[in-house]
Parts: C-alpha cells; sequence; structure tokens
C-alpha cells in the first residue's frame, strides 16, 4: 500500500474518544413507532409537504417538495399513515414544519423507488438529477444540498473531487464504519461524483487513527487510476473543507470564497454512499448511520437510524442514559449542537447523538487571559482569536472585523486549548453575527 | 427515562486540560534546579531569600486583590513564580526586607494596578529588579563568590568590562556553564537553567523562538562588536542572566507578542539591545532593561506582524 500522509497547519489534538464504538458493526435500529419528518433539514428553503393528515404513504415515497434551487425534497422513511402536519422542534434548536407518519410496520417500499441502471449509460445531468431527487445533502452534519456543489458557476474551474472520511470529531464513528463496512459504496460514489463532474481526480482522504479504514476503502478503489487513497495526520479539525482541500492538494481556498475557486468539490464519504444507493437501488436518504456514545449512554452503538426517529427511542436502544447526563450534542463535542429536548428527531445531517456525564458537560469558569499565545498557534485560519474576542466581548466589532473575524470557521480549536477557559470562539462567533447584521442594515440603506 | 434538564451551551464541548495553574506550576518546577544550583553555589540564605519574596508576592496579591474588589486568584501560582523570579535577580547578600519590598512593588504596582494576571504591560519582577537597583545599587552589586566564607568578588561581566573590578581573573569557561561564579542567586548556572528550559518545552509551556532567537543574536553581536572574539563571545553569553532572562524572564506571556514572527523580533530586539548595553552602556549587564525595553514594544511588534490568513487574496493594485 503506497500512500501518501498529509496535513495542515495549525490545529489541535483532543483526545478521540472513539474507542467506545470504533469496533462495533452497524446496527439496525428498531423500527420507530412514529417518525417526526421535518420539512427543513438542509440549508436553503424549506420543503412545500406534499402530503396531508390522513394520507397513506410508503418508504422512499416522496413527502416534502423542494423549493428553490438550494433546496431538496424530503422523502418518508417508513411506511403508514400521516398523522399530523404540524410545527415540531428540531435539533436546530427551533420548531419546522414536519410530517408527523405513523409506522405500519409493513415496510411497503414505493414504486417511485426503482433503481437507475448502469453509472456508465447515465449522463452528468442524470446523476445530478438523481441525487436532488434523492434529497441527499452534506451528511457530515452541515447538509449543504449536493446537488448545489455539483453545479458550480461556469467560470470556476473545478478539476478535483475530495471525499472527506477524516471524521476528526472526537467520538464520532460513523463514517469509520461506514468506510469499513461498504467501502464499495464510498468509492461508486465518488466515481458518480466525478463524472457529474466531469473531472478526473478524486480523494479520498481518511485520518491515520482509521488504518483499518484507510485498508479497506485503499483495496476498494485498487485499480481506479482517476481516484487516490490518502492517509491524513490525525489532528483536529482535518476535516475541515478548506483544511482537507489544503492538505490533498496544497490550494488555499481563497478568503471569503468556495472550494470551486480553488478547483474542487468536497464531499462527505457518508455523501458518497447516499449517492451510491440512490443510483444502485434508486431509495432516497431516508436513514443514516448515528454513532450514539458518550459517559452517559449505557450502551453506546453505531445505529442505522431512519430519519424521522426521535433522540429518545434511540437512546433508549441503547441502554437509556447512564446516571444524570449532563449535555446531550447533536454531532460531536467539538462542534456539536446542544439540546434541551431528547424529544426531537434525528435529520439527514445527525452524525452522532453525545451524551456527556454531569461532571463533564460542567461549563469552565473563564479566568483572565495570560496571552500564552496557544490560540494564536492553533488557529488553522492563522487568526488572532484572543486579539478578536477581546474587541468582541468590548463590543468593537469594527476592530474584529479588521482582525479577520468574518474568516473564522468556528472549529472550536482556539477555546479548547485555552487554559484560561475563554470563551473564544463563542464571542468571535458573536462578532460575525454582529459585522453580518451590519453589513446587512448598510446595504438596504 | 424522564426529560431532564440537560446543560445547553455553544461548542466546543470539551476542553483541554491545560490551566493556567498548571503552566505556572510547570514554570515553578522549572525553575526549581536554579534554586538548587543557587543554594549550593552561595548557601541556605539564598533559600530563605527566596521563600520571603515568595511570601510577599502572594501575600500582597491577596491584599490587593481584596483592596480592589476583585477575587482572589492567588491559588493560579503566578504570584509564587513572581517570588521567585525576583529572589533570582538579586544577589544573596542582599537585606530580607529588600527583597520584600521589591515583591510589594512587583505585585502592588507593576502587576495589579494594571489589571492583574495578563494585563501588566512590564515583567513584573523584572521591574521590580530595576526598581530595587535604582535604589539600592550598592548593595544590589554585593555580589559574592560561591562557597561558604562569603568573599566578595565582581561578576565576570564587570570584569570584562573593565573599570573597578579590571584584573580580577576571569573564571574558567565550565566554572562559567555550571554556575559556579559570583552573580544573582539564579542566573549563574546556564546548564540549572537550560534543564528548567527544556523541561518547560517539553511541555509546551514555552516555544524555542524567544530563548533561540535572543541567545543566537547576543552570540552574534558580542562576536561581531568583541572583534571576533569567540572566548569573549562565549563568556557574554554564558554570563549575565542571559539564560535566565532569554528562558524565563523574555518567555512572559503578558509581556511578550503572541505572534510567531513576532516572537523572533522581540528576541532579536531583547539579544540587540544587549549587546549593545553591555558593549556601549554604562553596565556590565544589559539583560533586564533590555527586555523590560522590548516589553513595552511587544503590542507594537504584535500589531505589524499579525499572520497571514489562511486564503488570503492578494490585493491587487
Amino acid at each position: 500500500m503506497n500512500i501518501r500522509t498529509l496535513t495542515f497547519k495549525g490545529g489541535t489534538h483532543p483526545p478521540h474518544s472513539k474507542k467506545a464504538t470504533e469496533s462495533l458493526p452497524i446496527e439496525r435500529a428498531n423500527e420507530p413507532k412514529v417518525v417526526v419528518i421535518p420539512m427543513q433539514q438542509h440549508i436553503g428553503a424549506p420543503c412545500e409537504p406534499i402530503v396531508q393528515a390522513g394520507d397513506e404513504v410508503k418508504v422512499g415515497q416522496k413527502i416534502g417538495e423542494a423549493k428553490g434551487f438550494v433546496s431538496v425534497p424530503v422523502h418518508s422513511s417508513v411506511s403508514g399513515k400521516v398523522a399530523a402536519v404540524e410545527p415540531r422542534l428540531y435539533s436546530g434548536g427551533t420548531a419546522v414544519p414536519c410530517i408527523v407518519i405513523e409506522n405500519d410496520m409493513q415496510n411497503t417500499v414505493s414504486d417511485q423507488v426503482v433503481p437507475k441502471g448502469d453509472i456508465s449509460v447515465l449522463s452528468a445531468e442524470d446523476i445530478k438529477n438523481i441525487i436532488k431527487e434523492a434529497g441527499i445533502v452534506g451528511m457530515g452534519g452541515a447538509t449543504f444540498p449536493t446537488h448545489v456543489k455539483l453545479a458550480p458557476p461556469p467560470d470556476k474551474n473545478v478539476d478535483t473531487v475530495i471525499l472527506n472520511g477524516a471524521e476528526c470529531e472526537p467520538y464520532l464513528t460513523s463514517d469509520h464504519r461506514l468506510m469499513l463496512e461498504h467501502p464499495e459504496n464510498v468509492v461508486f460514489g465518488l466515481q458518480a461524483l466525478m463524472k457529474a463532474l466531469g473531472v478526473k481526480k478524486g480523494f479520498i482522504g481518511i485520518e491515520t487513527n482509521k488504518p483499518d479504514a484507510i485498508e479497506k476503502v485503499f483495496e476498494a478503489a485498487r485499480g481506479i487510476e482517476d481516484i487516490e487513497v490518502v492517509a491524513l495526520k490525525t489532528k483536529y479539525p482535518q476535516g475541515a473543507e478548506k483544511q482537507l482541500i489544503y492538505a490533498c492538494t496544497g490550494r488555499e481556498v481563497p478568503s471569503g470564497g468556495l472550494p470551486a475557486d480553488a478547483g474542487v468539490v468536497v464531499n462527505n464519504v457518508g455523501t458518497a454512499a447516499a449517492v451510491a444507493t440512490a443510483i444502485k437501488t434508486g431509495m432516497p436518504l431516508i436513514e443514516r448511520i448515528v454513532t450514539v456514545t458518550g459517559a452517559g449512554v449505557n450502551n453506546p452503538k453505531n445505529l442505522l437510524v431512519k430519519i424521522g426517529t426521535s433522540f429518545k427511542d434511540i437512546i433508549e436502544q441503547c441502554g437509556g442514559l447512564k446516571g444524570k447526563a449532563g449535555k446531550i450534542i447533536a454531532g460531536g463535542p467539538m462542534m456539536g449542537i446542544t439540546q434541551f429536548s431528547l424529544d426531537i428527531p434525528a435529520i439527514k445531517g445527525t452524525s452522532g447523538i453525545l451524551v456527556l456525564s454531569e461532571e463533564e458537560a460542567r461549563l469552565p469558569e473563564p479566568s483572565n487571559c495570560i496571552k500564552c499565545g496557544k490560540c494564536v498557534e492553533t488557529c488553522p485560519i492563522n487568526l488572532m482569536p484572543v486579539n478578536i474576542s477581546m474587541y468582541s466581548l468590548a463590543d468593537r466589532y469594527d476592530e474584529a472585523e479588521a482582525l479577520n473575524a468574518m474568516d473564522c470557521i468556528e472549529c472550536g480549536s482556539c477555546s479548547f486549548v485555552c487554559p484560561a477557559k475563554r470563551p473564544l470562539v463563542d464571542s468571535i462567533r458573536v462578532a460575525k453575527r454582529e459585522i453580518l447584521a451590519r453589513r446587512k442594515k448598510a446595504q438596504s440603506k | 427515562m424522564e426529560n431532564s434538564r440537560f446543560i445547553v451551551s455553544s461548542s466546543p464541548h470539551i476542553r483541554s486540560g491545560e490551566t493556567t495553574q498548571r503552566i505556572m506550576l510547570d514554570v515553578i518546577i522549572a525553575l526549581m534546579p536554579a534554586l538548587l544550583a543557587g543554594v549550593f553555589y552561595f548557601g541556605f540564605s539564598s533559600l530563605t531569600l527566596t521563600a520571603v519574596a515568595v511570601v510577599f508576592a502572594v501575600a500582597t496579591e491577596a491584599v490587593m486583590q481584596k483592596i480592589l474588589g476583585k477575587p482572589v486568584t492567588v491559588n493560579d501560582l503566578s504570584a509564587v513564580v513572581t517570588g521567585i523570579l525576583i529572589a533570582f535577580n538579586v544577589p544573596v547578600t542582599l537585606p530580607l526586607w529588600m527583597a520584600a519590598v521589591g515583591s510589594i512593588f512587583a505585585i502592588a504596582i507593576a502587576k495589579q494596578c494594571f489589571g492583574g494576571l495578563g494585563y501588566n504591560f512590564i515583567n513584573p519582577a523584572l521591574a521590580a529588579r530595576a526598581m530595587l537597583l535604582a535604589s539600592w545599587p550598592v548593595r544590589m552589586t554585593a555580589w559574592v563568590a560561591p562557597g561558604a566564607d562569603a568573599v566578595s568578588t565582581a561578576t565576570p561581566l564587570a570584569i570584562l568590562k573593565g573599570g573597578e573590578a579590571a584584573g580580577q581573573a576571569l573564571p574558567g569557561l565550565w566554572d562559567m556553564f555550571i554556575g559556579n561564579i559570583g552573580g544573582c542567586i539564579g542566573e549563574t548556572s546556564a546548564l540549572a537553567l537550560i534543564i528548567g528550559g527544556a523541561y518547560l518545552l517539553y511541555r509546551g509551556v514555552i516555544n524555542i523562538r524567544i530563548p533561540v532567537s535572543y541567545i543566537g543574536t547576543v552570540a552574534v553581536l558580542t562576536f561581531l562588536f568583541g572583534g571576533f572574539d569567540s572566548s569573549a563571545m562565549i563568556y557574554h553569553v554564558l554570563a549575565g542572566g542571559l539564560f535566565l532572562g532569554a528562558i524565563f524572564m523574555a518567555t512572559d506571556y503578558s509581556t511578550s507578542p503572541i505572534t510567531p514572527k513576532g516572537q523572533i523580533i522581540f528576541g532579536i530586539g531583547c539579544g540587540f539591545l544587549t549587546s549593545v548595553i553591555r558593549f556601549y552602556g554604562g553596565y556590565p549587564e544589559g539583560v533586564s532593561y533590555s527586555i523590560l525595553l522590548m516589553n513595552l514594544a511587544a503590542p507594537l511588534i504584535d500589531k505589524y506582524t499579525m499572520p497571514r490568513k489562511f486564503g488570503e487574496v492578494k490585493k491587487s493594485a
């Protein structure tokens, strides 16, 4: 195996905390009695429900129609009866329109679900359409509609597709298990994405703490000339889009620009596998692998979960909460979103459900900044987090902007390393929001 | 499974084990070899003097924070570090009360009056040394030779400089390296200071930029200024608290730049000033004033050495 090991500058080394689930095979979760499927599971315009209470729906049937280009349809993950179409809480923290479906446990598959045929006969347009109609979004957590990434502006010269198998977030192992158990789908998905974009170079980047996954994917891609499997140094945030592009190609995405400006489109390995499923079987994105883990869960697992299954159901299948749980996080510990309720559904972007114990969840008390400069050294964008943060806390947003606050990718490395436990990325987020609001205000004048 | 109350906060949800207290503890540990060397060469009174400086530094911090109505944070151990460094920067013959005055000045004036930990703009221990040197210059330069009988002596740099100390024999290089020479309590043993510095590097408390650029600059400039005399260069590098300053004082977080490039400029600046003071200034020494002067420049250096951001677009003319 001749594999290059690549990396980026800066970053940090949080404990991996993946031992609990990395060697557990993916298990299919129990059929949920009820699913709650949000119409907004992606970045962009929410979907319009196209079913009503009382309607019968089948597995894979489209139930929400995309509104606009930056939007994707939503499908039923079960067969059964629509109980309600109403706003429900979801992991974004607000209530959004949701379709509530009572599962009839029959798993009757919709006749809309048909294999799309051999990839060699599909055109680039066909593939893009299949991807859009299958409701596929970025499954690393950002949930950006995949077909939009596949339609870069004509002036951008995209020549490379990178699959992100870094899984640099601690605790999460869903991508790891996917690459071990279905490497052929990952490679197939990448080939489809490359064909859709008409590019000749594909990378699959995997962190070195998953040598077994590197090996499996390498084997699966053996003999395919256009695809290079690369090892990535285990370092956070290796899977951040700009850092990954730099590691694989040596190109820097220009400040304020998109990956396409560097000639690259990045997709998660999970997204590629969903593309493969959509082409091979015709089944849209209705389920995903979720790592359920953390000290607050009795039996951590990698579960294949139907979209719309509640966090409560999922955690119950993992032996329930252990002791008094402190934090429930949708996603990983570095960038995941804390939840105040378990009555929320798993969605397309739910890569993990992490439960921290009360002890782990205790918020650290910030003390004086000692100006150690560790945040400067660790920032993967080469910003000076301490200075941006100080300006932000003093409501001096113009100065924060001058220090490139808007370039912050919010990876949280600065807050992680800070010995004084300062709220660095928190205050930078506030600055970013303020700066954006001011720009909008200035524009409307 | 009841829906109990969960903590909601913004990410990241995990933090490194690094704390301010742990960093300060590492610095204290790193200063121990030099303290042992001080006790070994200058006797038990080195320890007494250090203890007095530490006690007064910590007490002053607590009292000042009470007066200013701030939470008392002596647990962060930063005042302990300052106390030790003050003792390291004075001769063992200094009366104990003077060391106490130094500690009070360092913490009350140089540190707490400017906002406490992280906000002071000059190194408190060096500010105290400068104050003591200005107030009691004779006491502050009453050097004794290592050993039990406390024979008064001159420092190697004073001998090199000439003047009243001229004519005394220069110590051998090995004695210079291990610290068997006259000088301040903590500055004489380059060996002990290097051991401490290596520990700090290993622990990631400091990086090599400031020490290497500082000591390197002194080496190069004293070689040039000294007329390409390599033995004089080695004396300059090993003598006069350069290692103490470069490893433990110039690397002080709050008073040195935070940008990588800035730290190198800072080290070079310290080295330049030290060499100039030693060759062309009135003092045989120079480390403490160089660092103090560069402390003042640190914010400016940071401002002009902001790292190039990732993906920076070149401004087209």
